[in-house]
């Protein structure tokens, strides 16, 4: 069963759509993030979901319930906006209990329901103050509130955090995922901030143009992208991709090697068509391995990472501690089979 | 204090004097007609001072209270008939996607683009022709065609100016279009409304081709009572009725700085 769940949803303004037969379904009591970059339809998906946009085609289910021709205030669920969308001429209290007032919610209930919200956001003494006077934390918790005080069970949010500071984006960060623990809510939570998704979601929806390029767990995610685009936009710093040609050719001088990068290549495939992915933190330098040039060396404390090229190309590598790189030096790079990962370079998807 | 101080000092000095004399000048003058019972030439002031023409013209039975009465009522009215088109054409065209935006917005703009006597005098004939020529439904329409302009335009900005989120917002909390646009969108655009309905409120109430065509000889307006004062040479009446046209002008001036945000300035016309 799931609390959420979207079949062939397309929205098309032109000849492009925005979002094209996205197709995914989001369980009851778990935070989906909807990660992507700017421009890849993750928005334009939530509005459809609200009802704030109309689908071209496809379906939207809410709770078993087909909700696609229905309009927002129908379909049952709160949304929390990038903007906050806080009404600038109402007072906190006023902001929170607006939908209870328009669903003509009784009095002494809806005292209530605005109590025990601000209580929860700590919100007890800004209560009668305008939006104006807040602070982007303060403001972004008054939104968390209008969405609190709906008691919905599925609740959408636009980027919540990033008009927010770094420091206060971990602090909500966390304070969101326990809410929603707490509250027992399906939250379906946009970003494009790949690290804000991976901390809080259960579920990763990763889109791209409009369409969901892999839809899994954060770890899955992360030790199995579906393709080279995931694996380049998970993690920091980003996995290096490179055409296989490129590091066999370099294997080719060194026999004892070659055997250790190529084993576990799918097989009976021509390394000319394959891309290989490592990721930083697998990677060894030492006497033996792929030449590599140093380009750049970032001490950052627990680790220092490494930034070389390999035949021109770009290639990261993180090791713990400090390390002994100089800029312009020849180092040899080498990782277990297991840890690297095979995509096909003309369709950039995995290969098992 | 070196004597180029003075100097830049005495040029400063005379630069915000004849600022003041080219804006107070003219005020002055008409302050002090308002006060002169007898002036001829060769005196430079007036021979006898006296409020014998402001009792004159606040007379009960007097023609400038019947006037001022027909054009503040005039006004109110033409701010109605403003509001009444302005309001829902400018949200239409703040929110909706209108093919020919602009050609509508310039629409609004026509009456003010040709040489308004030529305009009303064929106006004055086809409202002759309907009877509603010498009428203050002929008057009030006359005005509120000038002030639309003002009234769509202002409103178009201010509707603009009002966050789409927050509608969105609101129907996402189980608002209707409806409410969400009384107690949301219009609230927040109010300020602009408001500025731009007393902006038409003074047009109208300066307005005089218009009335001078369509609603003489029976509407008889301030401005048209001033014209005919200051042409049968009554400068004192003239000069008290241009007095009484200023108050609403000045209280505006104070007024529009309050409610019109930078915001939605910066959006009119767009």
């Amino acid at each position: 069963m799931a609390e959420v769940a979207l079949s062939g949803v397309t929205k098309s303004w032109g000849a492009t759509p925005a979002v094209d037969r996205v197709s995914f379904s989001a369980p009851p009591g778990r935070l989906v993030a909807l990660l992507g970059p700017s421009g890849c339809g993750k928005s334009t998906t939530l509005r459809l979901i609200a009802g704030l946009e109309a689908a071209s085609a496809g379906t939207i289910a809410i709770g078993n319930r087909d909700v696609t021709g229905l309009p927002p205030a129908k379909r049952g669920v709160s949304m929390v906006f990038q903007s906050y969308a806080l009404f600038p001429h109402l007072s906190v209290a006023e902001n929170i209990v607006f939908g209870l007032k328009v669903r003509d919610v009784p009095r002494t209930e809806r005292d209530e329901r605005l109590k025990r919200a601000a209580g929860i956001l700590g919100l007890e003494k800004l209560l009668e103050r305008k939006p104006s006077q807040l602070s982007g934390g303060q403001q972004q918790r008054v939104a968390l509130g209008r969405a609190i005080v709906a008691e919905t069970k599925v609740c959408l949010m636009d980027e919540p955090l990033s008009n927010l500071d770094a420091q206060l984006r971990v602090e909500m960060r966390r304070e969101i995922r326990a809410l929603q623990r707490r509250l027992g809510m399906t939250m379906l939570y946009v970003t494009h901030d790949q690290v804000e998704a991976m901390t809080m979601a259960d579920q990763v929806v990763l889109m791209r143009n409009g369409r969901i390029e892999q839809d899994a767990p954060p770890a899955e995610l992360y030790e199995r992208p579906a393709s080279i685009f995931t694996a380049r936009f998970v993690g920091t710093p980003p996995m290096n991709v490179l055409p296989a040609a490129l590091v066999t050719s370099c294997i080719m001088m060194d026999a004892a090697r070659r055997t250790l990068v190529m084993t576990g290549a799918p097989a009976g495939r021509d390394p000319a068509t394959l891309a290989v992915g490592v990721r930083p933190e697998t990677v060894r330098l030492g006497s033996e391995g792929v030449p590599a040039t140093v380009a750049a060396v970032e001490y950052l404390g627990a680790d220092t990472l490494i930034e070389t090229r390999v035949a021109g190309e770009p290639f990261l590598v993180r090791v713990s501690g400090r390390a002994a790189a100089q800029v312009g030096e020849t180092v040899h790079l080498a990782w277990d089979a297991a840890a690297a990962q095979w995509f096909d370079l003309s369709s950039e998807r995995r290969i098992d | 204090m070196t004597a180029r101080a003075i100097a830049a000092t005495t040029a400063k000095a005379l630069a915000l004097a004849l600022f003041a004399f080219a804006l107070f000048g003219p005020l002055a003058n008409l302050a002090l007609w308002s006060v002169a019972e007898r002036w001829y030439t060769p005196f430079k002031l007036p021979v006898t001072y006296g409020l014998r023409y402001w009792e004159v013209v606040f007379r009960p039975t007097g023609d400038a209270m019947s006037s001022l009465a027909t054009s503040v009522a005039i006004a109110g009215l033409t701010v109605l008939v403003a509001l009444l088109v302005s309001v829902p054409a400018g949200y239409a065209l703040a929110r909706l996607k209108l093919p020919a935006r602009t050609l509508i917005m310039i629409a609004f703009l026509l009456p003010q683009a040709f040489p308004s006597v030529a305009i009303y005098i064929n106006v004055a004939r086809i409202f002759y022709q309907i009877g509603l020529a010498g009428t203050v439904t002929g008057v009030v329409l006359v005005h509120a065609a000038h002030g639309l302009v003002y009234s769509v335009w202002i409103a178009a900005a201010a509707f603009a100016a009002v966050d789409r989120d927050l509608e969105l917002a609101a129907r996402n909390m189980g608002a209707s279009g409806l409410r969400t646009f009384a107690t949301i969108t219009l609230p927040l655009a109010a300020p602009g409304i408001m500025a731009s309905a007393i902006f038409v409120f003074l047009e109208s109430l300066d307005e005089f081709t218009g009335t001078f065509f369509v609603g003489v000889p029976q509407v008889t307006t301030l401005p048209l009572l001033l014209y005919s004062a200051s042409m049968g040479g009554n400068y004192q009446i003239a000069s008290i009725t241009a007095l009484i046209l200023l108050v609403p002008s000045v209280a505006f001036m104070m007024v529009i700085e309050r409610f019109l945000r930078a915001d939605v300035l910066s959006k009119v016309g767009q």
